[in-house]
């Protein structure tokens, strides 16, 4: 029983925020927005010679072999940082779901996109069941699209977008249109759907990762400015209904944490309790960074309410997020399912452990 | 990472597991804070220690298994698991013992530490006064040196288990002079002594949970100071970091409440009536947070073995267990409906269990062990990094 990261895990992660401190800067995050695709291919470049997108592709196929443990912390920086790049899609979701592919027999069409997602001249979207909509499909060289139970690979040039505009500028949402076929189709039937269930439950947990990063990055924000903003001649932070909001979000933050980690855990080792705990953990994670985001917003008063004032990148990720591969509320319906009734296997940690 | 037991801890596990349904006693025994209750907890404790299972992390020397943090936590599953009566002697095993493995002379370890383990001695706590609740340091009471003894002068309250414990560890101010947190002596007092009155408060269900302890002139060894004099306010902060963090509430006790809760969720509906359907959700939420709570307790267990301290996250972990608690328990009495309001014995009390003591008790948790005002303040001063004033 061991909870802590890895030394390795620890500089992986230290790498990453290094590098989004230094590039991913609140101005650069603006200067996105205003482009056409809202991604930078730069930045692209760069996350892939850290390893990014290839965290989880085997090194056999050119990438760093590592799992979700390692991935986990390398979403909350960037949620942190607030970095618009297809992370979630392409590196969380994208690439285990063609390794898993790759596994079924679909080996021609893994081993002809695994290396170029490593070095990171190929991206990935991918669609699923909870949503209209699919994110980063207009940067994406390949879809892997749902049709009921199957699932198909798409290339771009075989799908037509349609740009559905997103409050948070740094989501870039699509309807696509396209039409399944036999050649279309990668895996059918109930493998198909163990595949979506499992791609989902990858994006929920990369989800609830990133909703760490944003509720932290939100609480700093709203701790620094209350320190420093002066009021009936002392700083705001130093009254006690200012700092008690914000330590009410501290603790649904540090509560979601570990909740976040072990769902990292079941989904690297394909844990039975697999979607019992990302659904915990994206109701934990995605629930605190929007409780960190009111609070934040309240204390910063009317210079928060604004455009030019930073804090609306992230309160608006904090929003985007906790309706991304299923709300919060569709998360905490799926949990009363598992947990009331049964439905699904949910562990109380330790409390009935193997034996019981 | 790796969450899983190793085949030691599993080993572990199933050894307290055998141990404990042995020995717990088939009928649940009265409150502690009652005479008979107190004692009949005391010969469980004795019973436990016996089998050498009261204090699973202290050495073998002191009382204890001399097993890691991880083993405690599931020792701590198994005996809520199996509904183990609750520790009459947690003011002694789970905060005095660790500060005086800490604080302690060699003497002092000896002396205290078997008989505290076995709850021969069963220890109050002694930090309010009528005016230092949440102001700590704005404590009167006074422990003036004389030859070898302190001469113990003022007044105690809300000592929990007051009034009926044998000792008192608590603060006292050893030079008169001083103000605020310095020159206070944290001092192990036997209630017993000539000069101290135990007057025992009743809490709002009636029963005797703590106490007002006055001192009027008390003589007390200078060996039962715990670590130097003047530097009692760090000794106390150890002590209460132990409360408020992991070792007074152990997660099973809420995983435990949480799976009571489930099933009395699906007992009222399987019959029928009304059951609000709000209650779906809030029973849902309060099992997670029971999860949540023990995984953070997990991953800080984790960071204790690996050498790291903890020191303000308390605050953070005082906050969760103790509001978690409360919304727990509201939750069951929403779902016993009228039946919530029933004392235990009603002819209609019929499974409506121990919520009601058990929400009332849940009240007391935002309270003590520092309100949870104070541990907010924490929070935003010492994690946040937010200014004091």
């Amino acid at each position: 029983m061991e909870f802590n990261f890895s030394e390795d895990q620890q500089l992986l992660q230290q790498a990453v925020r290094d590098f989004l401190e230094g590039e991913c800067t609140p101005a650069a995050v603006r200067e996105l927005w205003e482009t056409e695709t809202g991604r930078s291919k730069t930045f692209w470049s760069q996350l892939a010679e850290i390893g990014v997108p290839g965290l989880l592709v085997p090194e056999d196929d050119g990438g760093l072999g590592m799992d979700e443990r390692d991935m986990v912390l390398v979403l909350e920086e960037a949620g942190r940082a607030a970095l618009a790049e297809p992370v979630i899609s392409t590196a969380a979701v994208g690439v285990p779901l063609l390794v898993e592919l790759g596994e079924l027999g679909q080996s021609g069409l893994t081993k002809k996109w695994l290396g170029p997602v490593a070095s990171g001249e190929a991206i990935l979207a991918v669609g699923h069941a909870q949503s209209p909509f699919v994110a980063d499909a207009h940067v994406a060289d390949l879809l892997l699209l749902p049709q009921d139970q199957d699932l198909h690979a798409v290339e771009r040039g075989d799908v037509t977008l349609t740009a559905q505009p997103s409050n948070d500028q740094s989501q870039r949402l699509f309807s696509v249109d396209w039409s399944p076929s036999e050649k279309t189709c990668v895996a059918q039937g109930t493998e198909g759907a163990a595949l979506q269930g499992a791609a989902f439950d990858r994006g929920v947990l990369a989800c609830a990762a990133e909703q760490l990063g944003v509720g932290q990055q939100l609480i700093d924000m709203a701790a620094l400015y209350t320190s420093q903003r002066q009021q009936f001649g002392v700083a705001i932070g130093t009254f006690q209904a200012v700092k008690h909001r914000l330590a009410n979000a501290k603790v649904q933050v540090e509560y979601a944490r570990a909740v976040v980690y072990r769902a990292a855990h079941s989904v690297a080792t394909g844990s039975p309790q697999r979607s019992t705990d990302v659904s915990m953990a994206k109701v934990m994670a995605g629930e605190a960074a929007l409780f960190a985001s009111k609070e934040a917003l309240q204390v910063h008063g009317a210079i928060g309410y604004t455009y030019e004032q930073d804090l609306h990148i992230w309160m608006k990720r904090a929003w985007s997020l906790d309706l991304a591969f299923g709300t919060s509320a569709w998360h905490r319906a799926r949990l009363a399912d598992a947990i009331i009734d049964g439905q699904a296997p949910a562990s109380a940690f330790g409390y009935c452990a193997p034996g019981s | 990472m790796d969450l899983t037991y190793t085949p030691e801890q599993e080993n572990f596990r199933q050894e307290a597991r055998q141990w404990l349904e042995a020995n717990v006693p088939s009928e649940p025994l009265a409150s502690f804070d009652t005479p008979e209750g107190f004692e009949a907890h005391r010969q469980w404790e004795h019973k436990l220690n016996s089998g050498g299972w009261a204090m699973v992390p202290w050495p073998v020397e002191y009382g204890g298994r001399g097993a890691n943090l991880l083993e405690w936590l599931i020792f701590e599953e198994e005996y809520y698991r199996v509904g183990a009566p609750g520790r009459v002697n947690q003011n002694g095993i789970f905060l005095l013992g660790p500060t005086i493995m800490e604080y302690g002379s060699p003497e002092q370890k000896v002396r205290f530490l078997p008989k505290m383990a076995s709850s021969e001695e069963v220890w109050a706590q002694g930090w309010s006064e009528p005016n230092a609740g949440s102001d700590m340091a704005n404590i009167q009471a006074t422990a003036i040196a004389d030859g070898d003894a302190y001469v113990i002068n003022g007044q105690k309250t809300w000592a929990s288990r007051g009034a009926y414990a044998h000792w008192l560890f608590g603060m006292f101010r050893t030079d008169p002079e001083s103000s605020r947190h310095h020159g206070l002596t944290f001092i192990l007092v036997p209630l017993d002594t000539p000069g101290i009155t135990v007057r025992p408060i009743e809490k709002i269900n009636g029963k005797k949970a703590f106490a007002e302890v006055f001192f009027d002139n008390a003589r007390v060894p200078l060996d039962n100071r715990l670590g130097e004099e003047g530097q009692g306010w760090s000794v106390a902060m150890a002590t209460a970091g132990f409360e408020r963090g992991l070792m007074l509430r152990s997660p099973s006790r809420f995983q435990n409440t949480a799976r009571k809760l489930v099933e009395l969720y699906r007992k009222t509906l399987a019959a029928g009536g009304f059951v609000d359907p709000a209650l779906r959700d809030r029973v849902t939420r309060c099992w997670v947070e029971a999860e949540a709570y023990t995984l953070n307790t997990y991953q800080t267990v984790s960071r204790l073995m690996a050498g790291d301290k903890i020191g303000a996250e308390a605050s953070l972990n005082k906050i969760f267990w103790s509001e978690l608690d409360i919304r727990m328990h509201e939750a069951a009495l929403s779902l016993l409906g009228a039946r919530a309001e029933l004392r235990p014995g009603a002819p209609g009390a019929d499974g409506v269990d121990d919520w009601l003591d058990g929400f009332i008790f849940a009240l007391a948790g935002p309270i003590y062990a520092g309100t949870n005002e104070i541990q907010r303040n924490i929070i935003a001063e010492r994690i946040l990094g937010m200014p004091r004033k």
